[in-house]
């Protein structure tokens, strides 16, 4: 019987069996942020241990940087300078490079890995962040873990890790337009429930996902953890070989010609077996937008508000009552009857250059609803010049949005800045649990258009209203 | 770690489907660069009254008197799913949970209370939350039992349990193979210099 291309990795990363289910794997790649990488890294100094390989790990500072405009060490976040310090002090013990402020390449973890070219077809890459799972996009094996276990990456190089089980999610079809990655994203994970793949290592397959470019691959990967899988894994090819020549860490030279022979053999044998096989329709997929607390809870833009007997089959009457009472929402009503009071794009899962130019797109000649607080934060510092140099930047400040620096910003609340209390905040990010973006705070998750257009139109909107209008 | 065979305590009944780690503990009360002071942060946006404040909510069961010296959890669907944080496991820790029953768990979440000496049991919650007074976890033979006399048996693989029973440091279990480790590397390095070659140009 032939193999997955996820075991083709994992069986050329096994150092050792170590028990029944587990085995010693070699990572190739280890990242650490200033949030969950300083505390790995100062432990591991402790305990009187040093890092095995220095050339493979990189670090940035994403999740508590602040990205106001003339950000320093010192945050909004009380004690978060504690945490930059901490990060920049043990990065240079331990001689591991850092992507520090003020670095061309710092950025978010998962938009700069690509970027860089750090994650590689057919490589193991760990990082103490949950959204690691986005880099599967390229062929990589990439898991999120947790600080104990990132100690233990970079003490020996390796992980001792149970072997998930597989899943393939085939999305045969054509995406409709407008439909974007995150629309199925979020499809999935309604379809499918937030625990739809724990357990499993999910390939996405089909030609709805071989047509996403690598960015949206990313997107679409991101939110693997969403469904509680291990990962997400898309098999590489030309567009993924395409976008990695030439950046900084990508292989050069014969060192190309021979990766490029190598990650060609990574692919899903004919006769390979899953544990699950999943199939679902491209054509089926409408832009999406989350009602709950939950990623599951998402439903079509144009919807009203489910009442429980329309969603029981996934969520408990508890969770639907009590995500209906955080919400303020009233079920049977349409879902872009309600105003917003906040709009964010943003995020790993969509703050990259395509992101900022579909909503650029949306945004241009228009202007956001006098009551919305509008912010767009670029995933690198890469990408916030690029977007610059084509003026995307003047795009989002004319239409009213702040343009700020980059990192994970308000994807989260860490105690600095905030959304506030009860505001309803249509946002690009991956997670819409209880008080995530500030106190209280209500999330709907959507695509950086749809957020783009309920930011225009001052409630939820489904962005194919512009649809006509010049494209770029 | 300490080891861990036998707990015998009440169960907090917290089964709600989809606790996920910013519920466990918010990014708010992740203040300092540290493994430790996490303990009052578990739970806060249900155990207080409001954010930044210390005042009990009296509705959120942990806040049940009777339940002031429990270790173990029950809890429902997917339980730790969300943010990777190993503050999640750290905080329940130092609250004084040994154990935590869920119908299903978050992979990364359920190997993070590993390596922080809690026991994730994957087991319908329902059932073990009718049982009267405490109940009985035993680790070796994978048993819980109730005072009346119910019982249920669990997995666990290998590995995690003599990890837990053991209070081993996975680090120091490995680094007894580096020898192995250099050598699949070396060999590796031949297959795929690519990897090893990380020159930024």
């Amino acid at each position: 019987m032939g193999k997955t291309a996820f075991e083709k990795i994992w069986d050329a990363h096994r150092v050792s069996e170590i028990g029944d289910e587990t085995d010693l794997i070699l990572i190739d790649r280890i990242l650490l942020h200033e949030r969950t990488g300083g505390v790995a890294l100062k432990s591991l100094h402790a305990s009187g241990r040093q890092v095995n390989d220095p050339a493979q790990v990189f670090a940035t500072m994403d999740h508590i940087v602040d990205t106001l405009p003339g950000r320093s060490d010192n945050t909004l976040m009380p004690t978060g300078r504690d945490f930059i310090l901490a990060t920049r002090e043990a990065s240079k013990e331990a001689g591991i490079s850092l992507f520090d402020l003020n670095d061309r390449r710092q950025g978010i973890v998962h938009v700069i890995s690509p970027e860089l070219g750090i994650i590689l077809p057919g490589a193991t890459l760990v990082c103490p962040d949950s959204h690691t799972c986005s880099q599967g996009a390229l062929g990589g094996l990439a898991w999120g873990i947790g600080s104990s276990e990132a100690e233990h990456a970079l003490a020996t190089s390796t992980l001792r890790v149970n072997k998930p089980k597989t899943m393939r999610i085939t999305i045969d079809g054509e995406l409709s337009p407008g439909v974007t990655a995150k629309d199925l994203a979020l499809y999935i994970i309604s379809e499918i429930s937030s625990s739809g793949a724990v357990g499993h290592m999910i390939e996405y397959a089909g030609s709805a996902v071989t047509a996403l470019d690598v960015e949206a691959r990313l997107t679409l990967c991101n939110m693997a953890t969403e469904l509680g899988a291990f990962s997400a894994f898309i098999a590489p090819d030309e567009k993924v070989y395409k976008y990695l020549k030439g950046r900084d860490y990508a292989p050069k030279g014969e060192d190309w010609t021979a990766a490029l022979e190598q990650w060609k053999t990574i692919f899903t044998d004919a006769d390979a077996r899953f544990d699950k096989d999943v199939m679902l329709s491209g054509s089926d997929v409408p832009p999406m937008v989350s009602w709950g607390t939950s990623p599951q809870q998402s439903m079509p833009v144009t919807d009203d508000v489910p009442h429980y007997s329309e969603v029981s089959s996934r969520d408990s009457r508890d969770s639907y009552d009590r995500a209906i009472a955080y919400m303020d929402l009233e079920p049977g009503e349409p879902l872009r009857s309600f105003s917003i009071d906040a709009a964010f794009i943003g995020s790993c899962t969509n703050s990259r250059l395509s992101d900022l130019r579909r909503a650029a797109d949306i945004l241009i000649g228009q202007k956001v609803a006098p009551h919305v607080k509008a912010i767009c934060v670029p995933g690198s510092t890469s990408v916030k010049a690029l977007a610059e140099a084509e003026g995307l930047d003047q795009i989002f400040l004319d239409a009213g949005f702040e343009w700020r620096e980059s990192g994970c910003s308000m994807c989260f609340f860490a105690g600095g800045e905030s959304f506030g209390a009860e505001e309803r905040v249509i946002t690009s990010t991956n997670r819409n649990f209880e008080s995530r973006q500030g106190p209280k705070t209500r999330s709907h998750l959507a695509s950086p258009e749809t957020v783009a257009m309920s930011a225009i139109m001052g409630h939820i909107a489904d962005a194919r209203m512009l649809a006509g209008k010049e494209s770029r | 770690m300490k080891p861990l065979k036998t707990v015998r305590s009440l169960a907090v009944p917290l089964i709600v489907d989809n606790i996920d780690t910013d519920i466990i503990i918010p990014s708010r009360e992740m203040k300092s660069v540290s493994k430790t002071g996490l303990s009052d942060g578990l739970f806060a946006g249900w155990r207080y009254t409001a954010v930044g404040s210390r005042e009990i909510n009296p509705d959120f069961v942990l806040n049940d008197a009777k339940y002031a010296d429990a270790e173990i959890l029950l809890s429902g669907d997917n339980m730790g799913c969300g943010s990777s944080r190993e503050h999640a496991a750290w905080a329940l820790a130092e609250y004084g949970f040994r154990v935590v029953i869920a119908r299903s768990f978050n992979p990364i979440f359920r190997g993070n209370c590993i390596r922080n000496g809690i026991l994730p049991v994957k087991l319908s919650p329902e059932p073990i939350a009718k049982a009267e007074g405490p109940i009985t976890v035993n680790l070796e033979a994978m048993t819980i039992t109730a005072e009346a006399g119910d019982s249920w048996s669990f997995e666990l693989e290998t590995e995690a349990r003599e990890m837990l029973l053991e209070g081993l440091d996975p680090i120091d279990l490995t680094l007894k193979r580096a020898a192995d480790i250099a050598a699949f590397r070396e060999a590796d390095r031949a297959r795929r210099p690519w990897i090893y070659n990380l020159k930024a140009g």
